[in-house]
């Protein structure tokens, strides 16, 4: 009677594929769970199978953040969707001047779904948390039906812990501040748009999907309480931070064109496609809005990081009861930098 | 970027608008259209007004191939592509363009329509050749630009002999639009927009090149200066304009030789007009029904024709009665000057066309330039 303690056969990683029974709840649920997220993620607070995990908190302000990501292409030059839900969830944690403690993810996986792609994201999760030095301690997994989603969505959720005394948020922005961006924009929605079917277009260009909390760490140290404010200009670009961050903040903002750095690649595919490199997608950078005085010394502390080494000094907040964020060309004139009406759509003539 | 930065240099725009402010006689006034979308872009982008002396003004005219198409059309696209079978593929920026009863193409693939947002008409065939039981329809839009690609697609499926491709045309011809505008019979407060030139149009005059403005320009003693869509492109060409309306002269001037010559791309206009007919007259949005104005597909490829396979039938619809679209197009307003202008009117939530595509008068005004109205405000308040 040996087969009723028989262990199920091992996934066919290489040639299998999803299906509904991997999100039954029952045994296919816990192998897969087992063989891809387990060995995958492999730390103590997951490791014992509990369906949350339980730890100690120190004591402080605990900051948490939740993200969904439905980006398509699943892989793209620079990353994956997987180091995408890893990074974009510590960044946010980290714009509090968070040190991020602990990520959970949720899965929402489409019948039909290769389990090596799975394997892949899974893989390339735990390698990013674990350059991150932060856990994935607890996680969730379902299963839709063929059409019912896109390959796979993930979701997590961050929680991280502000040091004593530190409090960002938009609305302590105020005239006069200087706006410090980490480098150049628009890589990441470059990199991903040239791999969509209907575009294809040749680039070596990376996404700069990062983790930016050791950035943070350095800037907080370092400039402490004269930091006002932190975001990541993610989904809709420079042009949507600058101004989600001015209707906070009841301010507007100045900034100069010329000292926004640009890569040729992005400038060149933008032109190309009709786009503005301020709408297009960061997953690596942040703005750091800062009081005048402690501007340089933030921005020479930021230059030293790795991730921080392109950053520069790139405009100032102003006094406007419009929370208008004005742009000096490069040209010579000015212009409004506003937020897009819906996604950026390519221009045809 | 190589040839892309020299055209967007400041310095030498500084230098330009020198010169533009030296020349201008102080006692006069000029005022230029550029007719193009593309330029409107590139004059709201860059900021070029605040680089011109304030006796030089520019007005926006119609070139915004997505703005001017009338309602109806839109209304007609968005039943075909709400029909069983059908795909509808559409350049992207037709997506958020407001029809009839706040209908757009975005809603009706929302609402389950097979809209296929498309780069390249050859797009379009390859969908059609890989799915051959949808009905694969191609919206067609444009000015001259785009036509030779709508002609080339026509001409590929006709060799294909493929029987699931139609296209839904509309395109539009530009000389007959700048006519329409000199041509305005002169409004109840007898305000006939008063144009001293236009910055002709840049990528269209590629194919048509500058020969067909010069019957305009004679007729109506206005000079054209054809130019690219580089900022450096327009400053230059505005120069030349206020140049020759010193010196009194109307031609046409071609600013824009790096890609424009007299004759234009005869290889274009032969497929356009193997493939396409003028049109009696065509519904422009914003300045009416206008003659020969507009392409149709031969007879010769009429079984591509979508017009003709699905018996469409456009119906006209009215733009909102406050919208101020029509005297912008023309040049008679301002969009400020609109009363719905941001109130209801806004790139998220357009009634006009001029606020439709990023191209549009009242969307690059909106966008870029909005700014100045508020300083302007002040300054006029301060003054009272």
């Amino acid at each position: 009677m040996n087969e009723l303690r028989l262990r199920p056969r091992k996934l066919d990683i290489r040639n299998g594929r999803v299906d509904l029974s991997h999100g039954a709840g029952g045994r296919a649920t816990a192998q897969l769970v087992e063989e891809i997220f387990l060995r995958a993620f492999d730390n103590p607070l997951l490791n014992r199978g509990n369906d949350q995990a339980a730890f100690d908190v120190p004591a402080g302000r605990m900051v948490m953040s939740t993200d969904g990501y439905v980006i398509s292409p699943l892989f793209f030059p620079g990353g994956d969707i997987g180091s995408l839900a890893v990074h974009g969830t510590i960044n946010d944690v980290a714009m509090a001047g968070a040190r991020p403690l602990h990520l959970a993810a949720s899965y929402i996986i489409e019948e039909g779904f290769p389990l090596a792609d799975l394997q892949r994201i899974a893989n390339s999760m735990a390698s990013a948390a674990r350059e991150a030095g932060v856990a994935i301690v607890t996680g969730d997994t379902k299963v839709v039906e063929r059409g019912k989603g896109d390959g796979v969505f993930i979701s997590t959720t961050g929680i991280g812990l502000v040091p004593a005394g530190l409090d960002l948020s938009a609305e302590f922005a105020r005239p006069g501040d200087r706006v410090i961006l980490s480098g150049s924009i628009g890589d990441h929605g470059v990199a991903v748009m040239s791999k969509r079917s209907n575009l294809g277009f040749e680039t070596e260009l990376l996404s700069d999907s990062a983790a930016l909390h050791e950035l943070v760490a350095e800037m907080v140290r370092a400039a402490g309480p004269s930091l006002r404010v932190l975001r990541d200009p993610t989904r809709g670009g420079l042009a949507a931070a600058l101004n989600e961050l001015a209707q906070q903040s009841g301010c507007g903002f100045l900034i100069d064109e010329s000292a926004i750095p640009v890569r040729g690649e992005v400038a060149a595919a933008c032109e190309l496609l009709g786009l503005d490199p301020l709408n297009v997608a960061n997953e690596g950078k942040l703005i750091a809005i800062v009081a005048p005085e402690a501007a340089e010394l933030l921005l020479s502390i930021m230059r030293r990081h790795p991730l921080g080494h392109e950053s520069a000094l790139i405009g100032q907040v102003t006094h406007d009861p419009q929370c208008f964020v004005q742009m000096t060309t490069s040209f010579g004139g000015g212009r409004i930098v506003d937020w897009l009406g819906g996604e950026q759509l390519p221009r045809i003539c | 970027m190589r040839h892309i930065d020299e055209y967007r240099d400041g310095t030498l725009a500084r230098a330009i608008a020198a010169k533009i402010a030296g020349e201008a006689m102080p006692d006069r006034h000029y005022q230029f259209m550029e007719f193009c979308g593309g330029h409107t872009h590139a004059i709201s982008r860059y900021g070029i007004e605040d680089l011109l002396p304030p006796n030089v003004q520019m007005v926006h005219g119609p070139g915004c191939p997505v703005c001017v198409l009338p309602i109806g059309r839109i209304d007609d696209a968005i039943s075909l592509a709400m029909r069983p079978g059908v795909t509808l593929c559409t350049y992207a920026d037709l997506m958020r363009v407001p029809a009839s009863g706040g209908a757009s193409l975005l809603k009706a693939k929302a609402a389950g329509a097979d809209i296929r947002m498309v780069y390249s008409t050859l797009d379009v065939i390859r969908i059609a050749e890989a799915e051959p039981c949808r009905e694969v329809v191609f919206f067609a839009i444009g000015f001259e630009t785009t036509t030779p690609s709508t002609a080339l697609a026509i001409r590929l499926a006709h060799r294909k002999s493929l029987t699931n491709f139609t296209v839904f045309c509309n395109h539009v011809l530009t000389p007959p639009a700048i006519r329409a505008i000199l041509d305005t019979p002169d409004t109840a407060e007898g305000a006939r927009v008063r144009v001293d030139g236009f910055v002709g149009p840049a990528h269209v005059s590629t194919v048509i090149g500058t020969k067909p403005y010069e019957s305009v320009s004679a007729e109506f003693r206005k000079p054209v200066v054809v130019a690219g869509f580089e900022p450096l492109d327009v400053v230059q060409a505005i120069l030349m304009l206020v140049r020759q309306v010193n010196d009194g002269r109307f031609e046409v001037e071609n600013q824009y030789i790096r890609a424009v010559t007299a004759e234009g791309n005869l290889i274009a206009q032969r497929e356009i007009a193997e493939v396409f007919e003028l049109r009696a007259a065509f519904e422009w949005r914003g300045l009416g029904e206008l003659p020969a104005s507009a392409l149709q597909i031969r007879d010769a490829y009429a079984d591509l024709d979508a017009e003709r396979r699905f018996a469409l039938e456009t119906v006209s619809a009215a733009d909102n009665p406050a919208c101020e679209c029509g005297d912008i197009l023309r040049g008679l307003k301002k969009p400020a000057e609109c009363k719905l202008f941001g109130t209801v009117c806004s790139p998220e939530s357009p009634m006009g066309s001029c606020m439709v595509s990023p191209e549009g008068a009242c969307a690059a005004h909106w966008t870029y330039g909005r700014f100045r109205d508020i300083a302007r405000a002040a300054s006029t308040q301060a003054a009272e």
